[in-house]
């Protein structure tokens, strides 16, 4: 920073050093030390060129850098398997709650309130889930469904079939997650390719079940919005040869107050709390992924677990639990979030929900030039960029003012551009998405080549960033960087 | 025609090739290496370890996607192509030759195919 940075700033010690003036700090807290005074002279260093900006230059720094950026907030953000739906203000005034901010540790009795709501979203995910059981614990989606399948192990474990039952399949179409899920508990994984109609292969899942069949992973509606319709029948190939049913709630947004996993079959379950309830993307902060079971794996969940008690409500370790996931009841003031939109959405909002992500999607699916594979959809499509490239046309969209769909993903829909408006956006929003499509879509191939030109930042050189990461502020300006300094 | 398949080399439908001569070196097709596009990342086995047809021996890793690679032979591994940490881009410039993979010791060849027949199914 040089020296024409440098402003006004509302810094206390300054006001005291340059002018003599008493700090208004200091004045409002008789006795209390300048920062300087605090660290013994051996320990501070004046040779580090920490920024000093003025207040100003701040402000307008980090207010740019937000116009940079886009978001939700900014305008629709369709991204396919994701759900990136706008999480209502209202969410952030109860979780700023001075009553929401307890302390885990607080014994019971002093926690009252947070435990019945804790034990009233507990239940209301059941209900929603068709579940007899739900912990909240679970830190993330991701974590849910290694929750739910370690549930699953120990299920087996307690049934004398741990050893034996040593396989998780998964469709090929599913979340990576699930693979990893499956890989990470320690089970093989047995992947099932889709059938021509992009729905399971009932006749590959004959094949493949049997007394090693720990647990079938699915997702309903699935990557490509289809109903599985077969979901029954796959819960009786699986049940019947002894497996469980796992289902992937990333897409229980389409379902809200109309179907439920418990219904057709599904055992364990993960809420995605983010995609479903609207509440804030983890993205490696505090996230929640609660898990529901059915009755007869509630014994196996993590501890602790809230229940209501002749005198309130309590927390208690489930008696053949699997152990802990995360601390305490999970990430507090997200499961409040999620209740929250329960709550205020009530029966009837939550059906509007899944009714209006489901006609957001058909809608833009019917708007769209690009070939949409498949369909009528549920919450979401893959339409096709056809002999162009999906990401080039996704980049092109970015010249138009709206955040691209997810690209070249699920794998089995040729350059797939996997759409999911979710239903926060106006049928405006979905005009200007689809014309945004078809923009793109029309451009010549070197428009599209070059695009994006109107963002902040141009085309991204990927390949570079993969095989020369510069990891650290200290790469900036660095022309060695990447050779392991 | 597309790609580029040498003729006197075996191949794996899952696109590993296998030289017929000494040094037997193992890498992935011109085909493959397209379809992957720009790989940024090669995880290859320790000298020494033991391989077995048809497992995975390694992963390549591009923009697009993250692949197994899985072994033409049972055997063993001799050496790894330890030039292709730092220069991944081999494998999409070179696949035939600066991007080979491994060098393995063969005990039994897995079930391989001709490179007629490879291109057969992949074209």
């Amino acid at each position: 920073m040089s020296d024409d940075d440098r402003g006004y700033t509302f810094d206390q010690a300054r006001w005291a050093d340059d002018d003599g003036y008493v700090s208004l700090l200091s004045e409002a807290a008789p006795g209390r030390a300048e920062p300087g005074d605090a660290l013994p002279d051996d320990l501070t260093r004046d040779e580090l060129a920490l920024p000093d900006p003025a207040e100003p230059t701040v402000v307008r720094h980090y207010t740019r850098l937000s116009a940079l950026n886009y978001g939700v907030d900014a305008g629709p953000y369709p991204l396919g398997s994701c759900t990136m739906k706008y999480n209502p203000a209202f969410l952030e005034d109860v979780a700023a709650l001075p009553e929401a901010a307890v302390h885990p540790d607080r014994p019971d009795e002093s926690v009252q309130g947070v435990l019945e709501i804790q034990h009233r979203l507990q239940r209301a995910l059941a209900r929603i889930g068709g579940m007899d059981a739900v912990t909240l614990q679970p830190p993330a989606g991701a974590a849910g469904e290694f929750t739910g399948i370690e549930v699953t192990k120990a299920y087996h474990r307690a049934n004398g079939e741990g050893e034996t039952r040593s396989e998780v399949l998964v469709p090929s179409s599913a979340h990576g997650t699930n693979f990893a899920t499956a890989a990470m508990a320690g089970y093989e994984v047995v992947e099932l390719p889709p059938g021509d109609d992009g729905r399971v292969d009932i006749d590959a899942l004959a094949a493949a079940v049997g007394p090693e069949t720990a647990a079938l992973m699915l997702t309903n509606p699935n990557t490509v919005g289809l109903f599985e319709r077969d979901v029954v029948e796959a819960a009786e190939l699986v049940h019947d040869a002894g497996g469980l049913l796992y289902y992937d709630g990333a897409n229980l947004n389409a379902l809200l107050g109309r179907a439920r996993p418990g219904d057709m079959g599904f055992d364990v379950m993960h809420y995605n709390v983010h995609k479903t309830f609207a509440t804030p993307h983890g993205g490696g902060g505090p996230g929640a992924g609660p898990v529901g079971v059915v009755s007869d794996l509630a014994e196996f969940l993590p501890t602790p677990h809230v229940r209501e008690t002749d005198d309130g409500y309590e927390r208690y370790g489930p008696e053949r639990s699997v152990g802990k996931v995360h601390g305490f009841t999970g990430n507090w003031l997200v499961l409040l979030k999620a209740y929250a939109y329960v709550a205020r959405l009530g029966d009837e909002g939550l059906r509007d929900t899944s009714a209006t992500a489901v006609l957001n999607a058909n809608y833009l699916a019917e708007q769209i030039g690009l070939d949409v594979p498949y369909g009528p959809f549920h919450h979401e499509f893959a339409a096709t960029a056809g002999d162009r490239d999906a990401a080039d046309l996704a980049r092109a969209m970015l010249d138009h003012g709206v955040h691209p769909p997810t690209t070249k993903w699920p794998e089995f829909v040729h350059e797939a551009m996997l759409t999911e408006p979710t239903e926060a956006e106006s049928r405006r929003d979905l005009d200007a998405l689809a014309a945004a499509f078809d923009a793109a879509a029309a451009a010549d191939d070197e428009t599209v080549a070059n695009a994006p030109e109107r963002t902040a930042a141009r085309r991204i050189d990927q390949v570079g960033a993969a095989r020369e990461p510069r990891l650290s502020w200290q790469a900036l300006g660095d022309e060695n960087a990447g050779t392991g300094d | 025609m597309r790609f580029d398949y040498p003729p006197e080399r075996r191949y794996r439908p899952t696109h590993e090739w296998l030289t017929a001569d000494e040094p037997r070196r193992v890498g992935v097709t011109d085909f493959a290496q397209d379809e992957l596009g720009d790989v940024v990342f090669v995880e290859l086995p320790d000298p020494g370890d033991p391989l077995t047809a048809g497992d995975a021996f390694g992963v390549v890793e591009s923009i697009k996607a993250v692949s197994d690679l899985y072994a033409p032979v049972d055997g063993e591994v001799a050496t790894i192509n330890e030039s292709l940490f730092d220069r991944p881009e081999l494998v999409n410039d070179d696949p035939y030759g600066e991007g080979w993979m491994i060098e393995v010791r063969v005990d039994a060849a897995g079930e391989l195919l001709s490179a007629d027949e490879y291109r057969e199914q992949v074209e």
